[in-house]
């Protein structure tokens, strides 16, 4: 794994896109791994009772997911210094969360990227992720 | 709670500044960090090979704290339930990254309440934007991970297809009384009826009081009576209920006397004697109660 260096990097640039399938086992595996056990994340009948359509994924798993995604094309190097979200519409189990992303400016070491992080419904998180990037050589 | 004693809740509370909370019950470890990143798919070695935890992690560590007092944001929360905003979602989460938590260290939070924004008429209903702030201190006390967090706390609107709340005062049905239940649901006031002597009985029970008998069937009475008798209920106050209300005996022509409500008429104006006819009242989307109104002359 290579880590992008600042020079290679230049405002307008897109990310790849990364698509996660949110299997029940997505869902269920992320919101334990955060250490989140509000019912709605893992249990279909309680989120079915509060009027969700299927259990779907917590606030720390996307915010987990957004930094794979611009980690993913940075590389192990880059260091996030922030991550900011608006959230929109739930990511239900079953769904597709399809990020895209753009690098909107640079100053010397730090990036700013947009992503967007869409499911069938809509805007799931959008916003900005801060990073810096190590110098070329 | 009024506008302005929300207003004047949110800034007393904010008012309070930062109110730190227990420390993670765990430090940074290896292990979760792990588990956190195979949950995530995220295949980056860096986390592990340096002993550092995602920067995503920050409030992991903290979520399963116990409880030490009160946040500040629990009571602001409790009062927009209260008045009416029961409904919530989040919309904004901003974290910043001082630099990454390290394994062996043990983070503590600490909460500022910041912000009480509303009345507003948002898609979801009218609510308030409620903001808080987290930031996550390591061993040194400097802070490592900064976090603002945004709801919106909506009253639900009651569109149609919505289900209503559930009446408080539920009756006890059972094997023995759910016909009689299932009557006023499809507008039938059903007294229980013995199969083998005849005899009606109301309230009904699982055997016949003269002969015995366990079969029993139903009769749909003519809906008319006669108040047998009655009181007024002012005090104290009931669940569900505006007081005054009127709780009558109306005696059927049918042979037994049922217990119900008296609408339809000022209190004042209820007497013994009176010609009632049933009608039957929604109490919500599955009970429907029989009551009693008085009979057009």
């Amino acid at each position: 794994m290579r880590t992008l260096t600042a020079d290679e990097v230049e405002a307008g640039a897109e990310l790849p896109e990364l698509s996660v399938e949110l299997t029940p086992t997505v869902v269920v595996s992320a919101a334990l791994a955060t250490m989140d056990l509000t019912p709605v994340h893992h249990d279909t009948e309680r989120a079915r009772a509060q009027g969700s359509k299927d259990i779907f994924l917590n606030i720390l798993t996307t915010m987990g997911l957004v930094q794979r995604y611009v980690t993913d094309w940075a590389g192990p190097e880059a260091v996030i210094k922030g991550i900011d979200v608006r959230l929109g519409v739930p990511a239900y189990a079953g769904d597709r969360l399809t990020f895209t992303g753009t690098v909107v400016s640079r100053e010397g070491g730090r990036v700013t990227v947009e992503v967007r992080g869409k499911v069938s419904l809509g805007s799931h998180a959008g916003g900005t992720v801060t990073l810096t990037l190590p110098p070329a050589g | 709670m009024t506008e302005a004693e929300l207003r004047e809740l949110a800034g007393k509370q904010a008012a309070l500044g930062e109110v730190r909370g227990a420390p993670g019950p765990d430090p940074v470890n290896a292990p979760m960090i792990r588990h956190w990143l195979a949950a995530m798919g995220d295949t980056n070695p860096a986390y592990l090979d340096k002993g550092l935890a995602p920067p995503a992690m920050a409030q992991v560590w903290t979520m399963q704290a116990p409880r030490q007092g009160r946040s500040p944001v629990d009571d602001p929360m409790a009062a927009l339930d209260g008045a009416g905003y029961t409904g919530v979602v989040a919309t904004n989460c901003e974290q910043t990254y001082h630099r990454y938590a390290r394994v062996g260290e043990r983070l503590t939070p600490a909460t500022r309440f910041t912000d009480l924004a509303g009345p507003k008429q948002t898609a979801l209903g009218v609510g308030y934007f409620a903001t808080w702030n987290v930031t996550w201190y390591g061993d040194g006390d400097e802070p490592v991970a900064e976090m603002l967090f945004r709801v919106l706390k909506f009253r639900p609107r009651q569109g149609a297809g919505e289900e209503r709340p559930p009446y408080p005062l539920q009756p006890a049905v059972n094997q023995d009384t759910a016909f009689f239940w299932e009557g006023a649901k499809s507008g039938e006031l059903r007294i229980q009826t013995c199969a083998d002597c005849g005899r009606l009985r109301h309230p009904p029970g699982p055997l016949c009081t003269r002969c015995r008998s366990s079969h029993l069937t139903y009769t749909v009475a003519s809906g008319h009576g006669t108040l047998y008798s009655y009181v007024v209920h002012h005090h104290p106050p009931v669940p569900g209920r505006e007081t005054p209300f009127v709780v009558g005996v109306v005696e059927l022509p049918e042979g037994v006397r049922v217990v119900g409500n008296v609408v339809g008429c000022p209190p004042g104006e209820v007497e013994i004697g009176m010609a009632l006819r049933v009608a039957y009242r929604p109490m919500d989307d599955r009970l429907v109660l029989p009551m009693w109104i008085p009979e057009e002359p």
